[in-house]
């Protein structure tokens, strides 16, 4: 067994865990973090994704050992106060879920894709979600609902220089 | 879809990693970004009983400009290098084929150190190496040695790595103005490389000087493919498609699900002519 500490969704945990634990079992299983989903365990359809020091990952592919001393957002942890993620509010908006399952990796993996490229465009945001799979939406809805994300802050940033 | 149990070690400097591989001997395994490793583990394809991380070696993580070629640690991640702008300047062709790996998550976990030991033909990076006449940095209990990139593949997940080293640095030279190219091949996002094609070229008054091409998947190692340029040493570059007819000469690709033998050299051909032309106008 391995102590381990790190900040998920702002709070600090500690955990005895065997290194073999992946950290997609140690949100779910010893923190209770539902909104994680496992999908194919292989590292191939990205619900599992969450963030590590704000970067998107797999978290079937990561031990939770790897993540120690590291900071880890999830799905759950992007709600402030109640108040939906913009991510979350266009996914809503747009139609960009249907079952949902894939649905939290998708915000994760988009969130991800914007910091790293808030101008992406529409063939840069279908490439930026290529590790993440969706059985329902055929992803039109989904690419429209980065794009919601894009316009909404272009619109506030016009707001805040007028 | 979990590993066998096994122990895990930190190491504290690439000096620690070699004391601990010493220690466990044959049965340890060294972990950087996990994204090979992880998941052929997770199969219960390899069941290393001890892994020693390296991921706390942040100072393996760099891309340093040396004067004539770039020194790019072990460590730096996929989507470090897919960013970084000295490579970007001097060479765009392992910005450009890291950016091709998997997907933005496996880039954000996924090593150029690790890509290089698994030893794995499909791996985009070491035939761009390959191409490029990279030297790697290898530290082990015996010293430090640097390894041509031409001699470090040996086989099927087989390099000249022995158990108790760790490699350190690759070393790629400034293109200088050669035209480059990688030209991946996958039947869907995401994929591997059915085959891919890595073409670096020299251009002397109007023609090809001298072209080097790396072959992704096209064997056991990745591989150069020699005839092909050979053939372009000197040509002209109208000639080029005759020229890389010959790309697959000397290759044995396998045949899988994704595709046969015979179609793996068609595409080696094809992408060969596509990498070379598109490196003639770069
Ligand atoms: C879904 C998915 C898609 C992928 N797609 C591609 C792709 O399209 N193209 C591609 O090229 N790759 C692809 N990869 C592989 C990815 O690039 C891996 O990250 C990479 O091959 C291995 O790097 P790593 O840092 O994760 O190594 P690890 O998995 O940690 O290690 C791999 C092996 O190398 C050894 N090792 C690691 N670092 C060192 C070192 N410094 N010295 C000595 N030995 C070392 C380890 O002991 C292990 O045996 C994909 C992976 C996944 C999961
Ligand atoms: S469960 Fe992790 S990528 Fe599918
Ligand atoms: S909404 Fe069902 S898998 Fe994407």
């Amino acid at each position: 067994m391995r102590r381990i500490q790190m900040t998920v969704d702002g709070n600090a945990h500690v955990a005895e865990v065997e290194p073999r634990l992946l950290l997609l079992h140690h949100l779910r299983e010893n923190l209770g973090i539902g909104g994680v989903h496992p999908g194919c365990n292989t590292t191939s359809c990205g619900a599992c994704t969450v963030h590590i020091d704000g970067e998107s990952v797999k978290s079937c592919t990561i031990l939770a050992v790897q993540a120690d001393g590291h900071e880890i957002t999830t799905v759950r942890g992007i709600t402030e106060n109640g108040v939906w993620h913009p991510m979350q509010q266009a996914f809503h908006e747009a139609h960009g879920l249907q079952c949902g399952y894939c649905t939290p990796g998708m915000i994760m993996a988009s969130i991800s894709l914007l910091k790293e490229n808030p101008d992406a465009t529409e063939q840069e945001i279908r490439e930026g979600l290529e590790g993440n799979l969706c059985r329902c939406t055929g992803y039109e809805n989904i690419v429209k609902a980065v794009q919601l994300v894009q316009q909404h802050e272009d619109e506030m940033a016009q707001h805040a220089a007028s | 879809m979990i590993p066998l149990a096994f122990d895990y070690e930190v190491a504290e400097s690439v000096d620690h990693a070699i004391e601990l591989l010493g220690q466990h001997g044959d049965e340890a395994k060294l972990l950087a970004g996990g994204h090979s490793l992880l998941p052929i583990m997770k199969l219960r394809l390899a069941a290393p009983t001890v892994l020693v991380d390296l991921g706390r070696l942040g100072d393996l993580n760099y891309v340093r400009d040396e004067g004539d070629h770039l020194a790019i640690g072990a460590m730096t991640r996929h989507c470090d290098m897919e960013r970084d702008s000295t490579l970007g300047e001097h060479c765009g062709l392992i910005a450009y084929t890291a950016s091709l790996v998997g997907d933005p998550q496996v880039r954000h976990r996924g090593t150029i150190g690790g890509s290089i030991s698994h030893g794995d033909a499909a791996s985009d990076l070491p035939s761009a190496l390959l191409a490029l006449d990279a030297n790697f940095v290898v530290k082990g209990s015996g010293g430090e040695r640097t390894v041509a990139a031409g001699d470090f593949f040996e086989d099927y997940l087989q390099t000249t790595l022995t158990p108790d080293e760790v490699l350190t640095e690759i070393q790629v030279p400034k293109l200088n103005g050669a035209g480059w190219s990688y030209k991946k091949f996958n039947r869907r996002a995401q994929d591997w490389a059915v085959v891919g094609v890595a073409a670096v070229v020299e251009r002397s008054n109007g023609s090809i000087g001298s072209a080097r091409i790396g072959l992704t998947n096209m064997g056991s190692t990745p591989l150069r493919a020699t005839a092909a340029e050979n053939a372009l040493s000197g040509a002209d570059p109208s000639s080029v498609a005759e020229a890389t007819s010959s790309a697959d000469e000397g290759t044995s690709p396998s045949s899988d699900i994704a595709a046969s033998d015979e179609y793996r050299r068609h595409l080696a051909r094809v992408l060969s002519r596509r990498a070379v032309e598109e490196a003639l106008t770069r």
